[in-house]
């Protein structure tokens, strides 16, 4: 079983006319229910839905409160690595862009480690462009070894690995996985992604599975927003976020909703993304599951991050580069592009800062290794 | 009125425990830590910094309570029993708050992994309070095991439900002779009084504090009454009737015979 075969039993759903058969009482039972089916999750991602968003709004939050309570556990990016073997059309590594390749050596990374856990950053999710050659596992396991001394809990966002693979991970002190699908529609998936051993959809969509059997704590899955209509995209997250919580039910899961930000490259955004679409995301996703994890990154801008927090968000991105050596680096030797463009460059004080103002309490560390 | 509840050899006045998560701000804990000076206050181990000066929540709990470490993230015995030795390394006492949970969808407790952490915490000279799901038989377990405290929970955590295992728990507290604690679920002053009427040592309230829009005044409500339902316990409660006591009794006509 993958969670592949939930896919193909809604891949060919008629999404309009699920849509156009919503009635106002369906909206009102879907917010009212406990314990959402599937419908009823696609009914709060429905255009239906939009005229009651404050209801949905006032619902989520009150879930998000009691389930994770006034606070907002931070963490910071770190790229090791930006090269790539994809050409994956919305990405600023990839592999065609004509950009300088760099991957830090273990001195660098120290550096970069020591200014980040210097900002009481406990939490950190390292990064890599897709190449087993340039950022093999035997590089990953080194870095680890010296991130292990600065904070208590790493998550990794490199290329999908094989079972035994997760396993080394997570027996070198890895605790978190990130891997987004991108999209969930198998020919857009196709299209952007147009070399590459990122081609494989289901090596990647079987990733998070593979991780969770071999002892990862927290999974955190995600699509791109604007690559495929975003409510198709979202409902198959959100089942996949359900199947993933159903099967390991000690694993944590979350989940990101990355809108595409400007890049270095020729591709051109697909379908625009409003700030309401996004609330509505966040709402519905909350709703649905009430216990996932829901982060917000550094790609939207402060004001939206800020008005976003009560929707539903637990978890947010801080002081943020996404270029490699982005932190310590000097400019001149430092790659000066990033993978995507950043919004929200406040600081960790800053967000601190930020968050008590808006009566939440900033979570810098909430594991430690045993 | 001289009534002290003892755990460990030690005596605790105050029989309302408060739980440290979900505060939107440190200061604001030690604020409601400071006006109801709770006797126990229960920290997550995952979240104590213990290098930062202005992170580390044991800092913003006033010298007057003791803390007792609990072992939230837990998935087995073995990661309790992990992060109880960790505790204890890293100067936070012998009192342990067993958790263990598998569950993150309900985050109902794992009561044998539970009772597995129990018996070897215990055995390395632990103060065992152990968070369980209503259960007699594995609460005499728990008890043989040698857990200062059973901790069933009154509905999940954070769910604000009530204590809607009210039948459970009383067999328990009828059976079982170490201190029954209600932990976790209880969202109403009203909801914490009723399982101390009901005889319970004490209660564990956190979500419902930290997340009222006052929490001070949130907890002095849980503080009033806790009390007020341990004063109603020891004063013993009338039983009560379903039925009033009729003027006209159907069974008049058998004292006339007599």
């Amino acid at each position: 079983m993958s969670y592949y075969n939930v896919y193909l039993k809604y891949k060919n759903l008629d999404f309009e006319k699920f849509f156009y058969g919503i009635l106002p009482h369906d909206v009102e039972m879907a917010i009212e229910t406990e314990g959402q089916d599937v419908s009823q999750f696609l009914t709060l991602l429905s255009p239906a839905a939009e005229n009651y968003l404050e209801d949905m709004a006032q619902k989520a939050h009150s879930l998000t409160l009691q389930h994770f309570g006034r606070t907002i556990q931070l963490y910071t990016p770190m790229y090791l690595s930006n090269y790539c073997e994809n050409q994956c059309s919305y990405c600023g590594f990839n592999s065609t862009n004509d950009i300088a390749r760099k991957r830090l050596s273990l001195g660098e990374v120290e550096k970069e480690a020591m200014f980040i856990s210097s900002t009481g950053i406990k939490h950190i999710l390292i990064l890599t462009g897709e190449s087993r050659e340039k950022s093999s596992l035997g590089y990953i396991e080194d870095c680890i070894k010296i991130l292990r001394k600065y904070f208590s809990s790493i998550a990794i966002e490199i290329y999908p690995l094989r079972e035994e693979e997760y396993a080394r991970m997570v027996r070198s002190g890895v605790d978190g996985l990130t891997l987004y699908q991108e999209t969930y529609d198998e020919e857009i998936y196709d299209t952007v992604h147009k070399q590459g051993p990122k081609k494989d959809y289901l090596f990647r969509l079987d990733g998070p599975e593979r991780a969770a059997k071999n002892g990862i704590r927290n999974l955190n899955i995600g699509v791109l927003l604007g690559l495929n209509d975003w409510r198709r995209d979202v409902f198959f997250m959100g089942l996949h976020a359900k199947y993933l919580q159903d099967k390991f039910y000690d694993v944590e899961i979350g989940s990101s909703i990355p809108r595409i930000k400007p890049h270095l490259g020729d591709f051109k955004m697909l379908r625009g993304i409003s700030n309401k679409v996004i609330a509505q995301i966040i709402i519905a996703l909350r709703i649905f599951l009430p216990r996932m994890g829901i982060a917000i990154s550094t790609r939207e801008s402060p004001e939206l991050r800020e008005n976003l927090l009560p929707l539903g968000i637990t978890r947010m991105s801080a002081g943020s580069s996404t270029m490699v050596g982005g932190y310590t680096i000097e400019s001149h030797e430092r790659l000066n592009t990033p993978q995507f463009e950043i919004s929200d460059t406040r600081n960790v004080e800053e967000i601190k800062a930020m968050l008590a103002a808006k009566g939440y309490q900033a979570v810098l560390k909430d594991w430690m290794r045993l | 009125m001289d009534d002290i509840l003892t755990i460990g050899g030690r005596g605790i006045n105050n029989r309302l425990f408060i739980g440290t998560g979900k505060f939107s701000n440190y200061e604001l804990m030690r604020n409601v830590l400071e006006c109801v000076e709770p006797d126990v206050v229960t920290v997550a181990l995952r979240r104590v910094d213990f290098g930062s000066k202005t992170e580390n929540v044991l800092g913003y709990v006033p010298r007057k309570c003791m803390i007792m470490p609990n072992t939230s993230g837990a998935r087995n015995a073995d990661e309790a029993v992990r992060i109880a030795r960790l505790a204890k390394a890293n100067g936070a006492g012998n009192w342990i708050k067993i958790e263990v949970i598998q569950d993150n969808k309900y985050l109902l407790p794992d009561n044998i992994e539970t009772l597995r952490a129990t018996e070897i915490l215990v055995k390395e000279g632990f103060v065992a309070l152990s968070y369980m799901s209503p259960d007699l038989s594995v609460a005499k377990r728990l008890v043989d095991a040698g857990a200062a405290a059973i901790m069933p929970l009154g509905s999940p955590i954070g769910s604000n439900r009530g204590i809607k295992t009210k039948e459970l728990v009383d067999i328990i507290i009828r059976e079982i002779k170490v201190p029954v604690i209600v932990d976790a679920g209880l969202g109403r002053p009203s909801e914490a009084c009723e399982c101390m009427e009901m005889g319970c040592s004490a209660v564990l309230v956190n979500t419902a504090i930290a997340i009222a829009s006052d929490p001070v005044n949130m907890a002095k409500a849980f503080n009033d009454a806790v009390k007020a339902g341990r004063r109603a316990y020891l004063a013993g409660l009338a039983s009560s009737k379903k039925y009033a006591a009729a003027s006209s009794p159907l069974t008049g006509f058998l004292r006339e015979e007599d």
